[in-house]
């Protein structure tokens, strides 16, 4: 006799304490420490502050480890934390010019004022394995030049001067919230720019790959890629002024692209945009082409179909908490919904049988 | 839980969402945007009627959740677990019992009354989803009650299987204006739709939320020709004998034998109280715990 299993709240318990034993690992190995985290898995770190949209390395390094390193699970206990969190107010717009760049590099001018500073850069290493790191690590130690307090200016505005870039119009002073107001089609740029800076890494850098490969081919020049820490400051209502209240670490990714012009109209090179917390510069590359991407119909660009120039389809799909609950959600019980299928396909079946005997007979 | 709201939400979060409600309770049937929030759970999971239980419940609430009619599968379990830790309310089995009911794919067997609230867990609120995929262009057919593409698509069914092949989330339409989406419910509990307690309905992914007042006319929809039809498996519960209630099929042996037993498992398990068994002859017993 079968009897229906009574033991969810159990298993339940069960599974969740099996999966903080299997999250410790190892007793004899020693736990990692946030500080560990933080200091030594800093681009890890950087994907869950830019895609949990919460500028905190301590509590993304927390995430990190409570998620054993699955990066959507750790951007998704710091979403779950940042939607309870209290606004306060917005800050001023953050200057990018007066960015401490830890590294700037143009892909269109060979110098420039500022000169091209390559930093902690992953580029030109030889993708070999250092097999030293797994027996001991060792502290290197690197050439220090003096500080570099010069303002960098950005590259494009030398092209701006000319009247070669196609000139932004200026935003709305407030930009639309879109953790606070549903997301409505369709958007605007600052809106667009929102969602692509939180969304999922591998989606976008598809989606810019994508117009890269011709769907949507916009080729783009990187004017521009700075990366360093830029303060934000304030506007407190009891002060007056505004003060700086920290400062955040960002990737800045500014792309010329083909241009634009007519008969009437001078050609202009065209732009696009993107900004990312952290270290992050194949996520900050790739929102800059999708950007540029989804501008087609302000440029005057025909819509070739193209899934990088569908906002529809890429707003709804770069966000990857969103994606993970659904898709993971089909392996929660559907009994109920499964059942009402085999009811109807036993009964057109059934009917489509007993139809095809009926036709045998009368031939 | 002190660090948090009663309810998990913010006042401020509350109050939007309830604004959202009272628009949909205006406007039966009809999607009205909401600014969903991350929840603690995966979008999918209920994040939209956990959001509206949220949003509408106050501390002397007794909450229900179901998940296919059960009320002991692992996700009812959580979210269950979730309001008595967040809003500390008194929570129930019993149907009858429960100001609040969270449900997900089903309907209560048992009749609700006026002083109850069902809350479904929508994964896809757009009725017209997988005949357009656009949320602009089936905004822009709602607005214009353009559902013709829907009766294509029934009319279609009929031509290739001669019936309508939807068993589940089988649309209708409200008060003679919009076509909604009741959730993926079987298509046993459509009638059921029409009811005295009022109905939300929240998909958080999505960011929508919609309702049905009291007492709405919803009709599912179909053809003069080929009228809806409410089904389900005939046989009757193997556990408790109904031969009216929704029913789940289980494999019970190596060699493929079946069991049916009632998909609401507090109906079930009130009517074995009673003394009502089924075929498999099982006694009602109290659960050990």
């Amino acid at each position: 006799m079968y009897v229906a299993v009574k033991g969810g709240e159990k298993a339940i318990d069960a599974a969740h304490s099996w999966l903080a034993e299997e999250r410790r690992g190892p007793l004899d190995v020693a736990e990692l420490s946030i500080e560990q985290i933080k200091g030594q898995l800093k681009l890890a770190v950087n994907r869950v502050i830019a895609e949990g949209s919460l500028y905190d390395p301590d509590l993304a390094a927390l995430a990190i480890k409570q998620a054993r390193g699955d990066m959507i699970e750790a951007i998704f206990l710091i979403r779950a934390y940042r939607t309870t969190l209290p606004r306060f107010g917005g800050s001023e717009p953050l200057n990018t010019e007066d960015m401490a760049c830890d590294r700037r590099v143009s892909a269109t001018f060979k110098d420039a004022p500022g000169g091209q500073v390559l930093g902690p850069t992953f580029d030109y290493t030889h993708r070999l394995l250092d097999f030293k790191l797994a027996a001991e690590g060792e502290a290197t130690h690197t050439p220090q030049s003096e500080g570099d307090a010069n303002t960098k200016p950005h590259i494009m505005s030398f092209l701006d001067r000319e009247g070669l870039i196609q000139p932004e119009p200026g935003g709305a002073e407030c930009p639309p919230d879109l953790t606070r107001e549903p997301l409505e089609l369709p958007t605007n740029r600052p809106l667009r720019l929102q969602s692509l800076t939180r969304a999922d890494e591998g989606f976008i850098l598809g989606m810019a790959y994508s117009t890269q490969r011709g769907y949507a081919r916009n080729h783009a020049f990187v004017a521009e890629l700075r990366i360093g820490s830029c303060p934000v400051e304030m506007d407190i209502p009891e002060l007056g002024f505004s003060i700086e209240i920290g400062e955040v670490e960002l990737t800045e990714c500014e792309t010329v692209n083909q241009f634009q012009g007519s008969k009437t109209e001078p050609p202009q090179f065209t732009r696009g945009y993107g900004l990312v917390f952290g270290m992050s510069e194949r996520k900050a590359i790739s929102m800059a082409l999708v950007d540029r991407a989804l501008r087609w119909e302000e440029l005057g660009e025909d819509n070739v179909g193209a899934p990088a120039q569908n906002e529809e389809f890429v707003l709804y799909h770069a966000d990857n908490i969103q994606a993970t609950g659904f898709l993971e959600h089909i392996k929660l019980p559907h009994y109920v919904d499964f059942q009402s299928e085999l009811e109807l396909i036993r009964k057109l079946r059934r009917e489509a049988t007993s139809c095809h005997r009926q036709q045998e007979a009368a031939e | 839980m002190s660090d948090y709201n009663f309810a998990y939400l913010d006042e401020q979060t509350k109050r939007m969402i309830r604004r959202a409600i009272l628009k949909g309770l205006a406007i039966p049937g009809y999607q009205v945007p909401f600014a969903s929030r991350e929840m603690p759970m995966p979008y999918g999971w209920g994040t939209g009627g956990v959001q509206v239980s949220a949003a509408i419940m106050t501390p002397q609430d007794v909450f229900k959740v179901i998940d296919q009619g059960a009320d002991d599968t692992t996700n009812a379990v959580s979210i269950r677990r979730f309001f008595e830790r967040t809003a500390g309310v008194s929570t129930t089995e019993t149907t009858t019992e429960a100001t609040v009911i969270q449900t997900r794919h089903r309907i209560p067997e048992q009749a609700l009354t006026e002083d109850q609230i069902l809350v479904y867990q929508v994964p896809i609120p757009e009725p017209l989803r997988f005949l357009e995929p656009s949320e602009v262009e089936t905004r822009k057919m709602h607005a214009l009650e353009d559902y013709g593409l829907m009766h294509v698509k029934l009319y279609e069914d009929i031509s290739a299987h001669g019936a309508i092949a939807t068993a589940y989330a089988y649309p209708v339409k409200v008060e003679d204006r919009y076509v909604m989406d009741p959730s993926p419910i079987p298509k046993f509990d459509n009638p059921k739709l029409s009811m005295p307690a009022i109905q939300l309905f929240g998909a958080g992914r999505e960011q929508r939320i919609y309702a049905l007042p009291p007492y709405t006319q919803v009709v599912s929809l179909d053809f003069e020709d080929y009228p809806f039809e409410a089904t389900k498996a005939n046989h009757s519960c193997g556990l408790c004998g109904s031969t009216d209630s929704y029913l789940d099929e289980l494999i019970v042996d190596d060699a493929g034998g079946r069991m049916f037993m009632c998909s609401d498992t507090d109906f079930c398990s009130a009517r074995r109280a009673k003394g009502h068994t089924g075929t498999s002859g099982a006694p009602f017993q109290e659960e050990a715990v």
